[in-house]
């Protein structure tokens, strides 16, 4: 199973699953953070939008996920100034220009992208600047890759998600290995680096011993990226977290420390207080990222569910499962 | 969401760098990579470097690379 949207385009983009033999099935797994975050996260940012005075700064990934009745786009369309930023580095840029209005940045992503978040706080904080808010929905990646395990979702081994390594480090799998028996390899983005990732899974598997390896060592070392996480963790601390197709999982998201809540877009609007749910008409994007299905199950799949006209999240993002086998497989189903 | 891309640094000002991602040139901020030069690659990540590329690493693994093209052709 990979669990990065990045493994799942390449894998889908280069035609990988049409080149190996039927023993190895490749499933997609909990790795976009577009389609694993509640909508309930885009009525929040929308909720912010619609409030006096302010800028919402967004990655593009985000702009046309649905909430539970509107979107950004369409919030966008009637009149908001949102706007679409590449980096969070404009998002402060804007707030600088703009002292009289409060920013606000919904922050989604694992590992790879809390530090920027985290980074660009503590520079708001050193230049002084009050007016920037961050909507975080952050999430780490080993407590849900061992959630499924403990569910009973049938993995031989992961490909590990290569840009989250490159600042957790790789020791973060190890227990994986040791506690759960399955098979770790770090895998770059290229399509040699993901075959490659998957001969030497098979050779773990084969021998009965499951290893954790590193095949992107090109840019992952077994430290990590020390600063980023130091970054990461002065800023943000673990708390409980949902995720779509798996629930509540402990310690699995990243909430703001205490002393940088001045910073948090929650206390800028009233966040109304909802009950998660997944019933979604219809939509089985929850199982999809647990790996349990695939969009060919989906009775949705490229017949309602299209990316102009989007039911799930797995459809919206451009690296979700049913965004990727749209572009790349669906003549195949 | 996670995509990082190589870039090759072509000069640093404190923590910014101006940086080629294949010929087209972006400033990028560079606090969260250390011990980086002029001409070195580094992963850009949303507007930040977030790593060093190993060259002798990614030497090793452009070789391998070749050997598995070179064994495709054969076969």
């Amino acid at each position: 199973m990979e669990v990065c949207g990045g493994h799942t385009m390449c894998i889908h983009k280069f035609g990988i699953p049409s080149l190996l033999p039927k023993t190895i099935k490749l499933l997609s797994g909990p790795g976009c953070p577009v389609c694993v975050t509640s909508r309930y996260f885009i009525d929040d940012a929308v909720e912010c939008s619609r409030t006096d005075g302010v800028i919402l700064t967004t990655l593009g990934d985000l702009i046309r996920v649905p909430g539970t009745e509107t979107s950004l786009y369409r919030e966008k369309s009637a009149g908001r100034d949102i706007r679409i930023v590449y980096s969070v580095l404009e998002a402060i840029q804007i707030a600088k220009d703009n002292k009289d209005k409060k920013i606000v940045f919904p922050g989604i992503g694992f590992e790879t992208t809390a530090p920027l978040s985290a980074a660009a706080i503590l520079q708001a904080k050193k230049e002084g600047l009050s007016n920037f808010y961050i909507l975080s929905a952050h999430k780490v990646m080993p407590p849900v890759m061992k959630a499924l395990i403990t569910e009973g979702v049938k993995i031989d081994g992961y490909i590990c998600p290569g840009h989250v390594s490159v600042i957790t480090g790789t020791n973060i799998y190890k227990s994986i290995v040791e506690d759960f028996g399955l098979a770790c390899v770090v895998s770059g983005f290229e399509p040699l680096d993901i075959l490659q990732s998957i001969f030497m899974l098979v050779n773990q598997i084969e021998k009965g011993q499951p290893a954790l390896e590193n095949q992107y060592s090109r840019a992952v070392k077994t430290e990590g990226n020390k600063k980023a996480q130091e970054i990461m963790y002065k800023v943000f601390e673990p708390a409980d977290d949902w995720w779509r197709g798996m629930g509540t999982i402990p310690m699995s998201g990243l909430s703001l420390r205490k002393e940088f809540k001045s910073f948090d877009a929650r206390q800028i609007f009233k966040p109304v207080k909802r009950t998660e749910s997944e019933k979604e008409k219809g939509c089985i994007c929850g199982n999809i990222l647990k790996g349990l299905k695939t969009p060919a199950d989906c009775s949705l799949f490229n017949t309602i569910c299209t990316p102009i006209d989007p039911v799930g999240a797995c459809m919206v993002s451009g690296e979700g499962s049913c965004a990727t086998w749209y572009r790349y497989a669906r003549e195949a189903i | 969401m996670c995509l990082s891309i190589p870039a090759e640094i072509l000069s640093i000002n404190n923590s910014m760098a101006e940086v080629s991602v294949g010929g087209t040139r972006y400033n990028a901020n560079i606090e969260l990579v250390e011990n980086v030069n002029i001409g070195d690659f580094i992963l850009i990540h949303s507007g930040y470097g977030i790593a060093k590329i190993d060259e002798a690493e990614a030497i090793d693994t452009l070789n391998l690379m070749q050997e598995i093209k070179k064994k495709e052709l054969r076969s």
